[in-house]
């Protein structure tokens, strides 16, 4: 224990050894929110959705809303670490294991939305039991399945070293949780050489999964013939606001962190800078395809478009819709651009307006297209209910609470990869960086 | 095979409703109360949507009924992820209410907004129980429903017909909206047979579907209102 205190990354270990009073605190509230969503929930399942405020031209509200807003959030994580790791940008280091955990968590928590949608949950084996691969539905159920496999064996591959680390160094009430899990992991060299090896696949599996499940959620739209959902970019639209929603939500995670858990010597400045670019032209795209939809839509003016783009344009979703285009276009760009802006309460600020952007788009575009059926029947306007708006109160509290949970047993940061990018990744990153430059002598076999 | 169909003479609705009231006792039709009705949860199998052409005092006014369309091409039954909603073998589109799990695609998808959802147990008040129809499944709650052509009507009239030995005759099913329409607005019949009444009126110059652009092929036919 006491050579741990000297450890240079004690700061990493201190939240899984030390409590504090204020983490119980949130753990209690966060229970009281989802116990009160649990109670809704339960209220829903006896009355039917006769609570919720849906009808029968909105049929789908809050519950398909919030699944395709958290389950793109989870593309933060598994996409940018992925990417980070394979394009070796050493800064990735104290920024992956977060967002691998992002996408674990995320998913989980979106995956049980359209069950909670459900008329009959009881009936849901039915998926399984009699289902037919003709349906959009039964893609999401395949490659949202497939992808939690693989994000959570994704989390919990390189954190292996980590929980072996834990298991040596620390005697907490965990240790036979450690001790399972780290596998027998000793860090020999074979055994370091298998793990990355392991990484280096899941990484490369995992990109293409999860571009797939943001495609396919949007598919569940485009395959339908509604007007304002028939769209060819709708697959790389959503992947797109996928990506870019969760690059806000791992920022506001990083900062958070940053000041719970005094990691301030992890991630600094050079790291929000970074992540920021990458807002930012995740935001120039979202708002290139936005244009390109709208546009193709206005131009051909076709009655039935029309009147879904007149319903977000200028119609009852107008304040949703131009909300939506401050958050996610006018506040992350100005904020991000300009470096006397570009601190780190900017960045926070230009994140958490994207992720309220991000929800309001996936609002703008179910609610509209459902309440402007192509034949003139008078449609009821959609006001989520009680229940609906506690579900998804409910929804963040769990994002948070298993959170909070996950940092309090395991490592927020990779302290292995940490190390490692102490005692090789200079050398290594240095070594690379010659062999960019025209200096180099190139060896004779590799000329050939 | 037969191909059952409908056509709809606009010229003769009056939207008097009887259609709508004979399809809610003859399939058991849940009243779902004024509060829902508000909310926007009316069920209704055959509906009649009314177009308003012009302003006050020019105005006029067309009644379309619309019950389900039957598409040969149906876009609701392709996203069903349970086969609750299929394209039966008399080319009917079927609903298996035992099987449907609620997820409300097959409405989401449907461009006519022909189905409605049980958002409640369906609830008859005690008057109403003894007056219905015992050939039809009562709904439960949370599944998706719509007009059948009075499906019941047609495996009840090929029992007859084989117990007659005979072959099954058009007017042996008639679905309970064309039956009670009181200006024989709506004439149903097989529209693969030439010599039937309705055949000759598809082929009217009148003639025209919703949303035909669509490609979903409804059996459902209109005939256009004319101003006299």
């Amino acid at each position: 224990m006491e050579n741990l205190r000297n450890d240079p990354d004690y700061t990493l270990y201190r939240p899984i050894l030390e409590s504090d009073r204020r983490f119980y605190w949130m753990i209690g509230f966060l229970s009281v929110v989802i116990l009160w969503a649990l109670v809704m929930y339960i209220r829903q399942l006896v009355y039917g959705l006769e609570v919720t405020g849906l009808n029968n031209t909105v049929t789908w509200g809050f519950y398909i809303i919030n699944f395709v807003f958290f389950i793109g959030i989870s593309h933060a994580g598994t996409l940018i670490s992925a990417i980070l790791r394979l394009s070796q940008a050493e800064w990735r280091r104290p920024i992956t294991r977060m967002a691998e955990v992002i996408t674990a968590i995320v998913l989980m928590i979106g995956g049980l939305h359209p069950i909670i949608d459900l008329g009959r949950p009881d009936r849901v084996l039915n998926v399984f039991l009699y289902g037919r691969l003709q349906s959009p539905l039964l893609w999401d159920v395949t490659a949202i399945g497939l992808y939690f496999t693989a994000s959570t064996v994704y989390l919990y591959v390189p954190m292996i070293p980590d929980i072996a680390l834990l298991r040596d160094k620390t005697n907490t009430k965990l240790k036979w949780l450690y001790t399972f899990l780290s596998w027998g992991y000793e860090g020999t060299e074979r055994q370091k050489h298998i793990l990355e090896r392991a990484i280096t696949i899941l990484m490369v599996a995992v990109i293409p999964i999860a571009v797939s499940v943001h495609t396919v959620i949007s598919y569940i739209f485009s395959m339908t013939l509604q007007s304002g959902w028939h769209s060819t970019i709708f697959g790389p639209y959503f992947v797109t606001g996928a990506i870019f929603s969760g690059t806000a939500t791992l920022l506001v995670v990083m900062i958070a962190f940053r000041k719970l858990f005094h990691l301030e010597n992890y991630l600094k400045k050079i790291h929000f800078q970074y992540m920021g670019i990458l807002l930012l032209v995740f935001s120039l795209f979202w708002t290139y395809f936005t244009f390109s939809e709208f546009l193709t839509g206005i131009y051909g003016n076709e009655p039935k478009e029309m009147s879904v783009i007149h319903y977000k344009l200028t119609g009852p979703y107008a304040p949703y819709f131009w909300t939506m285009v401050i958050c996610n276009f006018i506040i992350p760009v100005v904020i991000l651009s300009f470096k006397k802006l570009k601190t780190i309460p900017g960045i926070l600020f230009a994140s958490i307006a994207v992720i309220i952007g991000m929800w309001l788009e996936r609002l703008t575009i179910i609610v509209p297209s459902l309440s402007s059926p192509r034949l003139p029947i008078i449609s009821e306007p959609y006001f989520p209910s009680m229940t609906e708006w506690s579900l998804f109160a409910g929804g963040v509290a769990a994002f948070c609470l298993l959170f909070l949970i996950f940092a309090k047993i395991f490592p927020i940061i990779s302290i292995w990869e940490i190390k490692e990018g102490r005692e090789e990744g200079l050398n290594e990153a240095k070594e690379r960086l010659d062999s960019y430059l025209p200096d180099t002598i190139i060896s004779e076999e590799e000329a050939t | 095979m037969a191909k059952w169909g409908m056509v709809i003479d606009l010229n003769k609705c009056t939207g008097c409703g009887s259609c709508v009231n004979s399809c809610r006792m003859e399939n058991n039709v849940p009243n779902v109360g004024d509060k829902a009705a508000q909310a926007g949860r009316t069920m209704d199998w055959m509906q009649i949507i009314t177009e308003y052409h012009g302003n006050y005092p020019n105005i006029r006014i067309v009644h379309i009924p619309r019950p389900c369309f039957q598409c040969n091409n149906p876009p609701c039954t392709k996203v069903c992820p349970v086969h609750a909603t299929f394209l039966n073998e008399d080319g009917l589109v079927g609903q298996i209410y035992q099987r449907c799990i609620g997820c409300r695609f097959c409405m989401a998808a449907c461009p006519y907004s022909a189905k409605s959802f049980n958002y409640s147990k369906p609830d008859f008040p005690e008057a109403y129980e003894k007056t219905l129809n015992p050939d039809v499944t009562r709904r439960m709650n949370g599944v998706v429903e719509k007009c059948s052509f009075c499906h019941h009507r047609l495996a009840i009239a090929k029992d007859v017909a084989r117990f007659e030995e005979r072959d099954l005759e058009e007017e042996d099913y008639q679905p309970a909206c064309s039956e009670s329409c009181p200006t024989n607005a709506i004439t149903f019949g097989d529209l693969d047979n030439p010599e039937h009444r309705v055949t000759h009126l598809m082929h009217s110059n009148r003639a025209f579907r919703l949303e035909e652009e669509l490609g979903t092929e409804p059996k459902v036919y209109y005939l256009k209102k004319e101003d006299k």
